[in-house]
């Protein structure tokens, strides 16, 4: 039985040892150190506003990644959390609110929808599952577009104030304060998700996403901890979105709710590498990357043009590696490490 | 003494019926096998067993306590873990990783599981492919990560389901001392089983299904004599 097999299974895919914990340690520090210089060596306003948006949609992708990365519960109704995050914020800061108090607020809240809306949709499974989220997300769109206190189609507009950091509010000529706190929140976003992948909760919601039935045969409780990735992706996601809302001082359905937010959440996640920490802000830098430069190269929104990229990228990803952008360079690095 | 106890089980699914007043025991230590053609309702009973499934009428009792339509968690906490038929092992993990997953149960603590998994790993001879992702294994080696993952849960019954078909001889015979090593271990085994000549030798007593219901028990040198059972395989004498 042993020699065989195992020549069969090593055709399949190469021992791969799980990186050691120092150098998984070395390498995280190694990349906030890199994204700590970024605004440092790229010094103009474009490169700030690209980072700035790359983080912000970074942080909502990795909320994304959470449950649909690792769990395997694929939601297309993201913006919610976002649009849940940015309208609070707008909501309390447009009534003399500190802006952290009350981005620290949304998290909570978006927490409780989550569960709300969790409760009845994680009976569902696969597409059924994601169908649902587009479901809600549609629906909550209508109703805030429709409620006056929350501006209707026009939007909330937020009151601009003397820059500073209590205010969350700085200088449009240099936006490096900008870049640092979403740096930071990012930070504190890495701790939280990592801290939750790395014991129980990880090992439990891989296996959810693998095989749910064999999961719960094995004494995972399924709905529960379907439940916690869910909250924790929803308040990771809420918080960009409260972060966004301080940024662009302006919130409407479209921009904080609409269905192609949500697409670009799960887009970034799988085009950098769904399942994959790092996967979500790569593929949010790429995006807004894209994005950008279109828009300067075609002038004006700039949107068809990137917009089809997008559709080249995720074409080319599914074709050539669907592991994202990160499992990429893996194979690559491991490729190149064979051939002496 | 028992330690499950089957007692007047139904399962109907719409107009069919699954499984129709099935009645039978376990006992503590013992190796019992569940035989009858495809389409017989082992794995029905299977799954009512393990909490995956509830009857529709009927009760089930584990270890002197009533459990009827309990969940696959609360069978897994008081000791009762099964395999799949068709293999279902957690493919983007480590066979490590499996086996943590299943250890989590009884030991919340990363590095306890990871204990439990490694002990378990070197019981199935599982080390060897231990930091191989599972979704890779061959269909022999998945067989031997369900087995494991059953027994890393901790289990005092095992449930097996075919987990002998389509082994070559020899593999057949390895997994055939794994089920020996663990009745040595204490553990009982209710297996539902093909392959007559290894489920003979095996076990201490049979169970035999057909349309669902039950149509004979005994020693296996009982069941394999009693003519209705030879009538269900062979079919009736002309």
């Amino acid at each position: 039985m042993s020699v065989p097999v195992l020549e069969r299974l090593t055709r399949v895919g190469p021992p791969r040892p799980p990186p050691r914990r120092s150098t998984r340690w070395l390498a995280t520090a190694v990349v906030f150190a890199a994204l700590a210089a970024y605004p440092l060596v790229l010094g103009d306003s474009n490169a700030q506003d690209i980072g700035i948006q790359a983080l912000t949609f970074g942080i909502a992708a990795t909320g994304w990644n959470v449950l649909g990365g690792y769990t395997g519960q694929i939601s297309f109704g993201h913006a919610l959390y976002f649009g849940t995050g940015a309208y609070t914020t707008a909501m309390l800061v447009r009534h003399d609110w500190s802006p952290w108090l009350a981005i620290a607020l949304s998290l909570p809240v978006a927490a409780t929808v989550a569960v709300v809306i969790g409760y009845p949709t994680f009976r569902l499974r696969h597409h059924y599952y994601s169908i649902a989220t587009i479901a809600v997300a549609e629906i909550v769109l209508l109703l805030v577009t429709t409620t006056a206190a929350l501006g209707q189609a026009s939007g909330l507009e937020l009151p601009i104030k003397e820059p500073s950091l209590a205010n969350l509010q700085f200088s449009l000529q240099d936006k490096r304060p900008y870049y640092y706190v979403a740096l930071a929140l990012f930070g504190l976003v890495a701790l939280a998700v990592m801290v939750f992948l790395r014991g129980r909760a990880g090992c439990y919601v891989r296996a959810i996403r693998d095989d749910q039935v064999a999961a719960a045969a094995v004494g995972v409780p399924v709905q529960r901890y379907k439940m916690y990735a869910a909250v924790l992706s929803a308040v990771t996601t809420a918080l960009a979105g409260g972060f966004y809302v301080m940024f662009v001082l302006f919130i409407d359905p479209p921009s904080g709710l609409g269905l192609d937010l949500s697409v670009s959440f799960t887009l970034m996640a799988v085009l950098g590498g769904a399942g994959r920490f790092w996967g979500p802000l790569l593929g949010a830098w790429v995006l807004v990357g894209v994005q950008f430069l279109t828009r300067q190269q075609f002038s004006g929104s700039g949107r068809s043009v990137d917009l089809l990229l997008y559709g080249a990228l995720i074409i080319t990803i599914a074709v050539v590696e669907p592991g994202g952008i990160i499992a990429l360079i893996e194979r690559v690095r491991r490729r190149i490490r064979r051939s002496p | 003494m028992s330690l499950l106890r089957v007692d007047g089980l139904s399962r109907r699914f719409g107009g069919l019926r699954a499984n129709q007043d099935i009645s039978f025991a376990v006992a503590e230590g013992s190796v019992v096998g569940l035989i009858g053609p495809n389409g017989a309702g082992k794995s029905t009973l299977f799954a009512m067993i393990a909490g995956a499934d509830r009857p529709t009428s009927g009760h089930l009792h584990f270890a002197g306590r009533e459990v009827t339509g309990w969940s696959a968690r609360e069978a897994v906490r008081a000791g009762v873990a099964r395999t799949f038929q068709l293999m279902r092992v957690f493919g983007s993990m480590s066979v490590l990783d499996n086996l943590v997953v299943a250890a989590h149960v009884r030991y919340p603590g990363r590095r306890a599981a990871t204990n439990r998994a490694e002990h378990v790993a070197r019981q199935l001879g599982l080390v060897e492919v231990a930091d191989l992702p599972a979704a890779g294994l061959t269909a022999v080696w998945k067989k031997r990560l369900e087995m494991g993952r059953a027994l890393a849960t901790g289990p005092r019954l095992l449930l097996l389901d075919e987990v002998l078909s389509g082994l070559t001889p020899t593999e057949a015979n390895e997994a055939v001392e794994v089920v020996r090593g663990l009745r040595r271990d204490g553990i009982t085994v209710l297996m539902v089983e093909h392959v007559m000549e290894v489920i003979m030798p095996l076990c201490d007593r049979l169970v035999v299904l057909h349309h669902g219901e039950k149509l004979s028990e005994g020693t296996p040198a009982e069941v394999v004599s009693d003519p209705d059972v030879v009538e269900a395989y062979l079919g009736s004498p002309l």
